[in-house]
Formats: C-alpha cells, structure tokens, sequence
C-alpha cells in the first residue's frame, strides 16, 4: 500500500511538470487584533513531495501561517492555492491536509487503533479495509500490537509516532506539523528526526514542518524557510542558507557567526572592500542592498576564521586582543577583542598546532574572502 | 547456606524487610492522624444523625412506654373481638395514670394515626378516669372503661394500639411507600397516594432543573473555556455572584418578579402580551425557574474545569482529518467534557432532589418537593418517625441512582478538575 502512495505521488508530480507548483502563498497578511499584522505578505512556493521547513523565533507567526494553511485562522489578505486552487474559502475539514500537533492531539478515549481509524471512518470506508490500513499503518510506525492501547499508556517517543501515523493515514495532499518534537528530549528527538525523514521518503508526501530549532531544520528539510517578524528573510537549502545567507538576520540566526563593523569604501562586482575599527581593510563578498560609503557588517563564521601562523589560504587578516580560550572537547574556541570593543569567537581544531596566548597579547585573524559577507546596516 | 535462609528472592534480609513494614506502618499511621479530625467530625455531624434518622424509621418506643402494663398483656389476646376484662382493667388503670401524669395526649396522638378519630375517645376517657379510685378500677375497670365510652368495646380501637404499641415497626416505611398492612399480616396499597407521586415529582422536578441548567451552562462554559482570561475571568464573577448573595435574597427576588402584580407580569401587560396577569408564583414553573436559577453554578463550576484543560487542539485534529464541526464536537469534544458534564448533572440533581428553601418559598402547593413533606412531619404534624423513613427511602433513592449513574456511565468519570 505504502508504494502505490509513492508512486501515486510520482505520477502526480510529472502530471503537473514544472508548470505549476504544487502549493502558493501568495502575499498572504494576518492580523488578529486588526491593528498590527502578524504575517506581512508571505510568499512561498512548494512543490510536490517537498519537505519545507518554516523556521524562525518564537512569536514569529509560523504557528499563524500554519494554521491559515489548515483552514483554522482566516487569512487577512492574499492567497493560498493548492494545485492551482485557491483554498482560502474552503472550509477546514475538506481540505484534506493531515496535521501533527506539539502536543500530539491524540483522543484520550479512543484507543491507538480507534485513533488511526477515525479519519477513516469519517470518510466512510469500509470497515475491513480501515482494519487492514490501520494494521499497515501501525506496522509504518514501528508500533505493531499496539493499536489496542490507549494514549495515555505510550510513552511519548510512541505517541508521536501514532501521531504521524494518524496524520498520513488518510493519505492527505499535504502534512502539517508544528513543532512536533518540541515536548521530546534531545536523544528521543534525534531519533525521531530519523523516522520522520524516513516516512516522509517512503511516502513521498509534502510535508510543511515548523520548529524554531535549527539543526531540526538542516538536518531534516528540503528547503527552509527562515521566518521573522511575519516575513520570510530566505528561503533556500539547508547548505546555501547556511552558506550564503541573504541577509544579517539569516547569517545570525543560523548557526554561529562574527560580526565586524566596518565602512563600505567601494564596490567591485560582487565583492567589496570594507575598513574596520582598526583601520584594516578587508575585502567580503557584497551583499543585497550594499551600497559604498556606508556602515556593514561582515559576516565570518567562527570555524573560518585561522589564527597566525597558519597554512591555510587567507586573503583579509586583522589584528585583535586574546581574552580567553575554552576546550569544548574536539575544539577549541577562541575569544577575542576587537578595536571596537567587540568580541570575535574562533573556532580550531584540537590538535598539537592549537597556539597559545597570554591575556590580552595581540593575534593576527585570518580569512577568505569567498568565506565572509558584508551585509548593509 | 546460612545467608540463603535470612534472605528473601528479592534480596532483601529479613531485616530489611521488618524495617521497611515498620517504616510504612508509622507513615500510614502518621497519614491517618492528619485526618482524625474530619473523620472524627464526620461520624458526629453525619454518620450519627443518618443512622439515628434511619433506626427512627423503624423505632417508635413511645406508646410502649406510655402503656407498658397493658402491652406486657395484649400479646395474648387474639384481635377478634375486644380484650379480656382483665386487659381492660389494667389499660383502665394506666389510662388513668397517663391522665394524672397529663402525658394522655400524646397516647391519643399516636393511636390516632393509626386509627383516625381514636384521639377524643382516649382524651375523653381520660378525663372520666381521672377521678376514679385505684381499687375500683382494678376491680371493676372494664365496665368503667366502656361506660366512659363504648368504642372500648369493639376490637378497632384495640388493634390500633397493639399496633402502635410495637417497638419496632416497618409501618412507617409501609407509609412512606404508600403501602400499609392489612389485617390478614400482608402488604396492600393504601387508598390515598401520596408519597409515592411526590417522590415521582420530585425526581422529575430535579431531572428538569438538570437538563435546564446542562442546556444553559454547557454552551456557556464552553465559550469561557475557549475566551481569553479575562473575558472568562469577568464572566466567572457573573457566574459566582449568586454565591455572593444570601440564597433567601435571591429566592425572595423571583417572588418580586414573578408574582401576579410582579415585574414580569406588569411588563407582559404593558406590552399587551396577556390580558390578565399569568399566575406564576407558586407553581412547579416558579419552583423549577428559581432552583434553576440558583444551581447553575453548581454545573458551570466542573464543566468550565475539565473544558479548560481540554486543549483546541483536539478539535482541530478531529476536523483535519476530515469531520465537520457537529459530528467532531459529538465524537471527540463531548465525550472529553464528559467528566464535567457528569460531575455537574449529579451535584444538581441531587442537591435539587433534596431542595427545601426555595420550594418552600416560591413553590406552593404545587411545586412541594419531598424534602417540604419531610419537614412538614418534623414541624408539623410531629411526627418524626415518619419523615424519617421518607427521608431514609429518599437517602436510598440517591444511592440507588447513583449505583445505575456508576452501572452506566462509570463513577470514575466524575471529574471536578
Ligand atoms: N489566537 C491569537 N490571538 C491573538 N494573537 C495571537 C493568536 N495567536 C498568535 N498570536 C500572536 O501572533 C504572533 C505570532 O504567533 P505564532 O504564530 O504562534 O508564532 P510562532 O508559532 O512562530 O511562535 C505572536 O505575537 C502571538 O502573540
Ligand atoms: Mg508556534
């Protein structure tokens, strides 16, 4: 059964080819208090079988765009179409989109197979076929013989996954989940990242996800959407967002990362020369909006960054004051000071070469330029 | 060999094991003392007044204590016709001393109920005696008794008091189910039902006042539940403000609004809605309107609790699924509220079921519930034994419900948070 749904879903995707995509947000605004928007004009474009992750702050409004999507919260302004269709006026429950909650949203008085078998018996299928698709689907989740259990009697790791098997058993067009391993610990968590990957490659079915944890985010999705204050900042793959951030929010949010104030001094192509605190010019790719002589902020992530003497290529170096080091195990972390009074981490390897520093001796830092971004202020 | 006798499979020595039973013992009894005082409360204030209340059913002592000569001999008359002369002399001689004693009435007021109209005979009697000497009775007791009246010597009057004259008796029970013995030793109905219908109107009553108060306060505690807290917060304060004012305050407002020249009725006539005032007060209408009116916190209270904790979520994964609203809200919502609900329709109806105040008040004749009967019996007429077993027979009503409510719907489904 699980193939047919696989296959059912590659069909679909060379049907609708490269014309349309499967899901549009178009210029989609919230308000709940009719006086602030919440969600400014979110755009996006899903296509079929894609997992996208929505990731951003608390309070940002993914959980909003998310519900707007499932038909819960009215949308305010613009549109959201599916395969071409606007759904804006389509009531919640023929929209046919499965949803997994944070806190699960199993019903305490239904047992696990009552639980799988209840979109089922909404839609009037037949009791045989519920038992034998109830059966499958407990058998996807790894949860075989448990479908006479109530909730209450799983562990949490086990709820969630009757969870995602009750939001796929339906075989909706799209699966919602918001946070879904929010209330889970980090072991259980990982695992379930795992399992849900997996389902969603076995089933090939587009997923929406929301988290505001970013390795979630990288490890699991297509695309990620990085979300704040109601707008989307960038939408990209995990390694070109991570990369080649568009913008001072994005570069800080994911992962780590340096900032170093600095001066615009001109613009070449897609590179520009900046001049620090300390009078150093570096050169750092040019990002959006860049203009010369401005204010910037260069962008260098801490694991780029080489203290002198060093064998790797460098094009920029500056100069700054040593505070302290950490071991954090296989690396270290270095602190340093800039002119300007603000910190640098860098973060090397440990091994023999790792160098040593007095408080407050001066160091010599070292990068590519390829490696940093000049953002504008 | 000497370790595998001291110790246990578990791996735990006799020692340990003796410690650890000594260990839960003083907790469980450190436990216990933390509640003597309300166990202690409760068997003064509850369980001694119920089980009084319940042996007074049964226990009536005061005509063998009024008569006990003349009952120490009546077992050996047979009831066919009237006593031996002997019996007659003896009752002759304690009637004279209950008239002396002046305590004849209250032996007039019990047999009374047992035969209607004996009462002036006793009094009457009495009052002869009371003048007559001690050794002529004895001798000549019979005649006197008849010469003071002739209803002594016909068996009626006679078996009333055997009857009465039982310590312990099943009559008031009998009353109470409008049944009485017949004289054959059996059961048979009694001509005038009485109990048995108002036991029947005051189930029906509190049933009304129930599904009013579920029909009013689910939807009300369901839009608190999911408003935000402060609009829940100021309607909790509407809800609780009839706890705020005395309940004989708000039973007296529903006599100002509801009575033949009240608020209501002036309005219905001035808007030419009716052309003569309805009448209203002292009804079952006004009875079931203000108990009403008064237990509706009593169902908004726990269902508002459990509807709280009841996360959105739940309905909006039944409708993700696919369910409208109705059929989710049946499925998944009712069935979740269900403690609350229950929790709330027993507290009112059986508050409501023993309701005094307010059918005293607004009820009249029509809107009388049980517990109006009972405490009419105490006041009244005097007569405890039988309030007290209708109030047991009501006491076991309650249980007996209750038993069917765990039978059907389960008592662990009671939830009041
Ligand atoms: N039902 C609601 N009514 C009013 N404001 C809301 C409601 N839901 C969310 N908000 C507000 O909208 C903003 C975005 O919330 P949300 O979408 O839940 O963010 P996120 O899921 O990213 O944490 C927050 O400031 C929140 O306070
Ligand atoms: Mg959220």
């Amino acid at each position: 059964m699980v193939n047919i749904v696989a296959k059912n879903m590659d069909a679909h995707k060379q049907q609708a080819g490269k014309s349309q995509p499967f899901l549009v947000f178009d210029n989609v605004k919230k308000t709940y208090d009719q006086k602030n928007l919440v969600v400014k004009g979110f755009d996006m474009q899903v296509e079929e079988g894609e997992f996208i992750t929505l990731l951003g702050p608390s309070g940002s409004g993914k959980t909003t765009v998310l519900m707007m999507l499932a038909g819960f919260e009215s949308v305010t302004s613009g549109d959201i179409a599916i395969k071409g269709q606007s759904i804006n006026r389509i009531a919640p429950y023929r929209r046919n989109i499965g949803m997994v909650f944070q806190n699960y949203a199993l019903f305490p008085h239904m047992t696990v197979a009552e639980n799988l078998a209840y979109p089922l018996s909404v839609r009037k299928v037949a009791k045989a076929e519920i038992d034998s698709r109830v059966v499958a689907s407990l058998k996807l989740v790894e949860l075989d013989g448990f479908g006479g259990r109530y909730p209450g009697q799983l562990s949490g790791g086990q709820r969630q996954r009757v969870a995602l098997a009750r939001s796929m058993i339906f075989e909706p067009t799209l699966i919602l989940m918001d946070e879904p391993l929010g209330a889970l610990d980090k072991k259980l968590r990982e695992q379930m990242q795992y399992e849900i990957s997996r389902l969603h490659e076995q089933l090939g079915v587009t997923v929406i996800y929301v988290t505001h944890d970013q390795s979630e985010a990288l490890s699991m999705s297509n695309r990620i959407a990085v979300f704040n204050d109601g707008v989307v900042q960038q939408c990209a793959p995990p390694a070109e967002l991570y990369e080649r951030p568009s913008n001072a929010f994005v570069a800080e949010f994911i992962g780590e990362n340096n900032f170093i104030d600095g001066h615009v001094q001109s613009i070449s192509g897609d590179q520009a020369k900046v001049v620090t605190p300390g009078g150093e010019t570096v050169v750092a790719m040019a990002g959006q909006g860049l203009t010369e002589n401005s204010g910037c902020r260069v962008s260098v992530r801490p694991e780029k960054l080489f203290i002198h003497p060093t064998s790797h290529d460098h094009d920029n170096e500056v100069t700054a004051a040593f505070i302290t080091r950490i071991y954090v195990g296989d690396f270290i972390r270095y602190y340093f000071r800039l002119a300007n009074g603000s910190e640098i981490i860098v973060k090397v390897l440990n091994d023999l070469s790792a160098p040593e520093f007095s408080e407050g001796q001066d160091g010599s830092l070292m990068w590519l330029t390829s490696d940093c971004i000049a953002f504008p202020v | 060999m000497p370790e595998a006798t001291s110790v246990t499979p578990d791996g735990l020595s006799r020692e340990d094991a003796r410690n650890a039973a000594r260990e839960y013992r003083s907790r469980r009894w450190r436990a216990f003392l933390f509640v003597v005082p309300l166990l202690a409360f409760i068997g003064f204030s509850f369980v001694a007044p119920i089980a009084s209340m319940l042996y007074r059913g049964v226990y009536n002592p005061t005509v063998a204590s009024l008569v006990p000569e003349t009952l120490e001999k009546l077992p050996s008359w047979q009831g066919e016709e009237r006593p031996s002369d002997e019996i007659l002399s003896i009752f002759a001689l304690d009637l004279k001393r209950l008239a002396n004693d002046r305590t004849s009435g209250q032996l007039a007021e019990e047999v009374n109920r047992a035969l209607p109209g004996s009462s002036s005979v006793i009094k009457s009697s009495a009052r002869k005696l009371r003048r007559v000497d001690d050794s002529e009775l004895a001798n000549n007791g019979a005649a006197i008794l008849i010469d003071a009246n002739a209803k002594w010597a016909e068996p009626e009057i006679w078996q009333a008091l055997k009857k009465t004259g039982q310590v312990y008796t099943a009559g008031y029970y009998l009353t109470a189910l409008d049944l009485e013995n017949d004289p054959d030793g059996g059961i048979q109905r009694r001509e005038t039902q009485i109990y048995v219908k108002l036991y029947g109107k005051t189930l029906r009553m509190a049933l009304i006042i129930t599904i009013l108060t579920v029909i009013l306060g689910y939807p009300l505690a369901y839009f608190m539940a999911n408003s935000s807290s402060g609009t829940a917060n100021l309607l909790m304060v509407f809800v609780l403000l009839p706890f705020w004012t005395s309940l004989l305050v708000r039973t007296t407002a529903w006599i100002a609004l509801l009575q033949t020249n009240g608020v209501v009725n002036s309005t219905l006539l001035a808007l030419g809605l009716t052309d003569a005032p309805l009448e209203m007060l002292y009804t079952q209408f006004s009875t079931i309107i203000a108990m009403t009116h008064i237990l509706l916190p009593f169902m908004i209270l726990p269902l508002y609790s459990v509807m709280r904790g009841i996360d959105p979520s739940y309905m909006r994964a039944a409708m993700s699924m696919g369910s409208p609203p109705i059929p989710a809200f049946l499925r998944i919502y009712l069935p979740m509220s269900l403690p609350g609900l229950s929790a709330g329709a027993l507290l009112v109806f059986i508050i409501s079921v023993g309701y005094y105040i307010t059918p005293a008040l607004v009820g009249g004749t029509d809107g009388q519930m049980i517990s109006n009967i009972i405490a009419f019996h105490m006041q009244q007429s005097n007569n405890w034994e039988l309030a007290a077993a209708l109030g047991s027979l009501l006491l076991f009503l309650i249980l007996a419900l209750y038993w069917l409510y765990d039978r059907f719907v389960g008592a662990g489904n009671i939830k009041l948070g």
